[in-house]
């Protein structure tokens, strides 16, 4: 991932920064400027507070270039607790029975392979809730 | 706008072309739609196609297209609309002949995928999804649809092999198409077994990398006369579009996009779901299939695999669908699968498609998706 763009994306891909509208109780990841229920301009950030549950899972087997050293990985739809639905990899899942509705949490993590430039693009991935025994 | 017809098609069999260029498949397949019409003018090309720059390295691909065929110096397009460009090429051509601008157009779906390897062609095809939030995170496009699926059996309590019935129709129609990429039928012990891309998905759920070309010449409905071929009236020509992140959507498993496509299509054609005789829709999985024929009125939320499992969609159902193969059986050579579904829709209405011939079809719908369901454009053919 170019730098550039990695460092634009550093809000929602470290902090779970979204956002809200200021007209109406709509939420939104990844961050929009436009409300798209009421069409209001100028949303506010809104950070999500990175819990959830799993609303569907998969495991991929063929990966795109740049996956390859991860793969097979899961990924999944999470439903967070403020109520959008997100894209993403789930990490920690080697032993666990992936099912939906179980409860999910934020980490961050290294997204793919290394590249040429050097640096390492991390961002969110979601695991299995710790201490979810309760 | 002016009425529009469909008054030429050509096709070339969808393979691995490894001997041919873009260039090479966008020509072969330009002559059988010119010769087809037995029209000589064409005033304006219209080229759908996805990845040209990603995986033949050429852009600037429609005036390349244009000098390859001889058509110099006519106005030329590329149009990308993902997976839907060779229907979203159609559209184009439909606007700007019903409008009057021009009178002939030419539209081409070419695509060329074989010269990469499959995981460079996994990451090309994920171009269409978002790059930041799904693409940058290695949720491919099987992925993406086997999310969709595993949610759809969840809340269906439904199970792999109830999918099968779409893959196995595809194949079976494929072996009628001299034109089709994988002319083997399958049972459902095969597409059980097939190894997984993305579980649930396997390989018999997904369409298959391949290179293809199909074109079709179209003009005003009242110039037709001239025509060698019989006209095929564009009775609807309709797109929209969803959010380009399939987790941004109220209900992932609510294909809006295409149900808005399909509504447009239907008013304008003033036709039912029930009109439709035939439907070329956008089989790329086999839950692409059923979120499809559910969007579009053909079966309930939740009862689009009891459809297929009663044998509704094979070519004697009531209503048949992947006529030639689909994507599925023929193959999918992304930017070009629009324009098959339209000229395979076209070679039922005037009653040229063999053995897998719809008896009587007078009504054909065909339906191309890009993204996972987030652009969709719908024609509906009518003789």
């Amino acid at each position: 991932m170019e730098l550039p763009r990695y460092h634009r994306l550093r809000g929602a891909y470290y902090r779970l920064e979204g956002s809200a509208c200021p007209a109406c109780p709509g939420r939104y990841f990844p961050p929009r400027a436009v409300c798209p229920a009421c069409r209001t301009a100028g949303l506010r950030m809104f950070a999500f507070c990175g819990r959830g549950t799993l609303y569907s899972f998969s495991r991929v087997l063929q990966p795109p270039r740049g996956f390859a050293s991860m793969a097979p990985y899961a990924v999944g739809m999470v439903r967070l607790e403020e109520g959008p639905l997100i894209s993403c990899q789930l990490a920690d899942t080697d032993g666990v029975d992936l099912s939906i509705g179980m409860p999910v949490e934020m980490v961050t993590r290294k997204l793919r392979d290394a590249e040429e430039h050097g640096y390492i693009v991390y961002g969110y991935k979601f695991r299995p809730r710790l201490g979810r025994a309760r | 706008m002016r009425d529009v017809s469909i008054i030429g098609v050509g096709q070339i069999p969808v393979a691995e072309h490894w001997d041919r260029s873009i260039r090479d498949l966008a020509v072969e397949a330009i002559a059988a739609a010119r010769q087809d019409a037995g029209i000589d003018r064409v005033d304006v090309l219209f080229v759908g196609n996805m990845l040209s720059g990603e995986l033949a390295g050429q852009e600037n691909l429609a005036t390349l297209v244009a000098d390859a065929a001889g058509l110099l110096p006519i106005e030329a397009l590329k149009i990308e609309a993902a997976c839907a460009s060779g229907g979203a090429a159609l559209r184009a051509a439909h606007l700007a002949v019903g409008s009057g601008a021009h009178d002939y157009a030419l539209v081409v779906g070419v695509e060329k995928m074989t010269d990469y390897l499959t995981d460079g062609v996994t990451a090309a095809l994920a171009l269409a999804a978002d790059a930041d939030y799904e693409a940058a995170h290695g949720i491919t496009f099987a992925a993406l649809n086997a999310l969709l699926m595993r949610r759809y059996m969840y809340e269906h309590q439904a199970r792999h092999e109830d999918f099968a019935p779409f893959s196995v129709n595809a194949h079976a129609n494929a072996a009628l198409n001299p034109h089709a990429m994988y002319r083997q039928p399958i049972t459902v012990d095969d597409f059980e077994r097939s190894p997984w891309v993305a579980d649930p998905i396997n390989i018999l759920d997904s369409a298959g990398i391949c290179d293809g070309a199909a074109a079709l010449l179209i003009g005003p409905t009242s110039e037709t006369r001239r025509a060698r071929r019989p006209p095929v009236r564009i009775a609807a020509s309709a797109t929209a579009t969803d959010t380009l992140g399939l987790a941004e959507r109220k209900d992932p498993l609510v294909w809006q996009a295409v149900a808005d496509s399909a509504r447009l299509a239907y008013a304008q054609a003033k036709l039912k779901p029930q009109d439709v005789d035939l439907f070329e829709l956008h089989d790329a999985f086999t839950i692409v299939s059923v979120l499809t024929l559910e969007a579009c009125g053909f079966a309930d939320r939740g009862s689009a695999l009891k459809l297929a499992a009663e044998g509704r969609i094979g070519l004697e159902g009531d209503i048949p669908i992947c006529t030639l193969g689909g994507l599925k059986g023929r193959g999918h050579p992304v930017g070009a699968s629009g324009a098959y579904q339209l000229v395979e829709t076209v070679l039922q209405l005037r009653g040229e498609a063999g053995p897998a011939q719809v008896r009587g079809a007078r009504v054909g719908m065909a339906q191309s998706v890009g993204g996972s369901g987030s652009v969709a454009v719908t024609h509906i053919l009518q003789v």
